[in-house]
């Protein structure tokens, strides 16, 4: 729009408050875990009357934190490297190739990334304790079990997001190295897997946040030596008390790793969202 | 965020739909004729990993799903489920009986995920459309805002959530300090915000924080692509900010809008993670939703029947939703093929 003296005038006034609207439970977040305990429960202080750094070094100690934490990477990670590899290939398939089924097959994949978590928990839950009884593989509670239902979410978006990126790769390239003697394969990952790595990583930052924020399957598939941050995170609260200043502690632990990635690549995350392939 | 890197996707698509105006075509005289053999059975060695594990995560538990609606699934006969009777549609008539308990728990929950689902993706959309008109003008540290305006959307779902439960707590949280200490606003009394009827309310506060940055997002790539002399033009015809964004802002990102309206309305309907963080396990009356309620059926109350004969109905509901949101994406994908 035109900016006009009005304009900047109602711009400062929407952004200020936009910029406290998301400020503010950050900064609660922050503050809260910088205070001592008995200074959290209470009447709120904004300020801080004293600050600490304990309960960023309690935070280890009264929940098995680092558990969680190693439990939440290994998960995020595996299904997060497995959707891509596999979306890789399915993704070059659907942006470069014709087939037959083709359009079913981009169906499915487009339709089964917008239902919920809940539809597919209770029939995995009982698919997992058939496999038990039969074969005695406990899924339940157990990493594999995990990183399968989490690629429920993160490889129907990894297919989706990686099409739209190798589409938007100009055709001569591979065309040029086909002539050179690559073949499809070759040309796929000798000159698009480079070409498309900016894309590659940003669907890889984006399935790692989305699992990374996985509460449904955890609360459900997860034992006592599986339990994921999204979980672990509750037992900050017990019946009689709720350690907040160590829980914000915690909650600003668990998001930095996701946070940092997340500016990382925001910029090719933002083309990639915007050029189509919505999730 | 760069123009080029946006650009370049319909650029570079036109630049190749230039040189192979006929999809395939071209392919088969570049390429040497060995390929075509090697050709027919390439496309689905590479979707066939993809292929199965959409068999075994999404297609066989979803017609497992429907099997479950139809049988008497409780506690009892949970680990021996092959064996447990059918019921046909019982589990249907129990859960959709208007004059049965959990009749009228579902049809109002449904009702109520609608009402949640209008007003989280109302609001998030004016809050999105705002930053996005007031960010696409330049100005310094507006890169800065930007990224701080995503953050929300960045942190773990459920980190948001619990910094929310935190400011709404009862008894020493920053909602009722303001409202209660600071500007007087309910008397003595501290209101309690995550039980009874006030808990809706909060919970779409919540949500609404978490998923405004992402109508930013989309409706700030959306007006990237508006030329600045349409709003030159207009403004030495004279036109008031209003009428600029009624006619110019509001139409160019009307493509953008469809989309990004059905996405999040797919998103808040199916919402598990801000209840279930905020209220526990099991969300006061006034503010179940429909997942978490088949949550709550099945592994709550262990009623998996139940719960999948729920399931059945949001699934066909999804369907239907789905094959929309597929007409609005899909011809945009048939372009680059």
């Amino acid at each position: 729009m035109i900016e006009t003296r009005n304009f900047r005038i109602l711009r400062n006034v929407v952004l200020t408050i936009l910029s406290l609207w998301v400020a503010v439970p950050l900064f609660v977040v922050v503050s809260t875990s910088l205070k001592p305990l008995k200074d959290v429960s209470g009447l709120f202080q904004w300020i801080p009357r004293e600050i600490t750094a304990s309960p960023y070094v309690d935070i280890w100690t009264t929940v098995p934190l680092a558990k969680y934490f190693q439990n939440s990477l290994i998960i995020t990670v595996c299904a997060t490297a497995c959707s891509v590899t596999v979306a890789v290939l399915a993704a070059y398939a659907i942006a470069r190739l014709q087939f037959k089924g083709k359009r079913a097959f981009s169906l499915t994949v487009l339709s089964t990334q917008m239902f919920p978590g809940i539809l597919f928990l209770l029939p995995l839950y009982l698919i997992f304790t058939q496999i038990r009884n039969m074969t005695g593989l406990q899924l339940q509670g157990s990493y594999l079990g995990l990183i399968i239902t989490y690629m429920t979410f993160t490889l129907p978006f990894a297919i989706w997001m990686l099409s739209g990126y190798f589409a938007s790769i100009p055709k001569e390239l591979e065309e040029a190295s086909m002539i050179d003697g690559t073949g499809r394969m070759g040309a796929l990952f000798r000159v698009i897997l480079p070409v498309a790595k900016p894309g590659i990583i940003a669907v890889a930052v984006y399935s790692f946040i989305s699992a990374w924020g996985e509460v449904l399957f955890a609360s459900v598939l997860t034992n006592e030596s599986t339990k994921t941050l999204s979980l672990g995170l509750k037992a900050y609260a017990s019946e009689s008390d709720v350690f907040w200043n160590q829980l914000m502690a915690a909650s600003v632990v668990v998001s930095l790793p996701v946070l940092i990635g997340f500016i990382l690549v925001q910029k090719h995350l933002v083309a990639g969202l915007s050029s189509g392939a919505v999730k | 965020m760069s123009h080029s890197a946006l650009d370049s996707g319909p650029a570079a698509a036109g630049s190749a739909a230039a040189v192979s105006p006929e999809p395939g075509q071209p392919k088969a005289e570049t390429t040497p004729p060995v390929r075509k053999r090697r050709r027919s059975f390439l496309p689905y060695g590479l979707i066939l990993p993809a292929a199965i594990l959409e068999l075994l995560i999404h297609i066989g538990p979803m017609l497992l799903g429907i099997w479950i609606a139809f049988i008497s699934l409780t506690q009892l006969n949970l680990t021996n489920w092959l064996n447990a009777p059918f019921v046909g549609l019982q589990n249907f008539i129990n859960g959709l009986n208007p004059e049965s308990t959990i009749g009228q728990a579902f049809f109002s929950t449904v009702g109520r995920t609608l009402g949640y689902t209008i007003l989280v993706v109302g609001f998030s959309w004016v809050l999105g459309m705002a930053g996005a008109v007031f960010l696409s003008s330049n100005f310094r540290g507006r890169a800065l805002l930007r990224t701080f305006f995503l953050v929300p959307y960045a942190l773990p779902a459920y980190v948001g959530t619990i910094a929310w439960a935190f400011m709404f707590n009862q008894r020493d949280g920053a909602v009722n300090q303001i409202l209660v200490d600071t500007l007087h606003l309910f008397g003595d009394e501290r209101p309690f915000w995550l039980l009874g009827e006030n808990s809706f309310g909060a919970m779409v506060i919540v949500n609404v924080w978490q998923l405004w940055p992402f109508a930013f997002l989309m409706l700030m790539a959306a007006l990237q692509n508006v030329p600045t002399d349409v709003y030159e033009a207009a403004a030495i015809d004279g036109t008031t900010l209003w009428q600029q964004f009624r006619r110019i802002t509001l139409p160019m990102v009307r493509p953008a809008n469809g989309v990004l309206l059905m996405v999040m309305s797919l998103w808040t309907f199916n919402q598990f993670n801000v209840p279930f963080v905020l209220f526990g396990a099991t969300s006061p009356k006034e503010a179940t939703l429909i997942s978490p309620l088949i949550y709550q059926n099945s592994f709550g109350s262990w009623n998996f029947g139940l719960g999948g004969a729920m399931s059945v109905l949001l699934l066909i509901a999804l369907f239907i939703a789905s094959a929309f949101y597929i007409r609005m994406v899909l011809p945009k994908g048939a372009d680059n093929d």
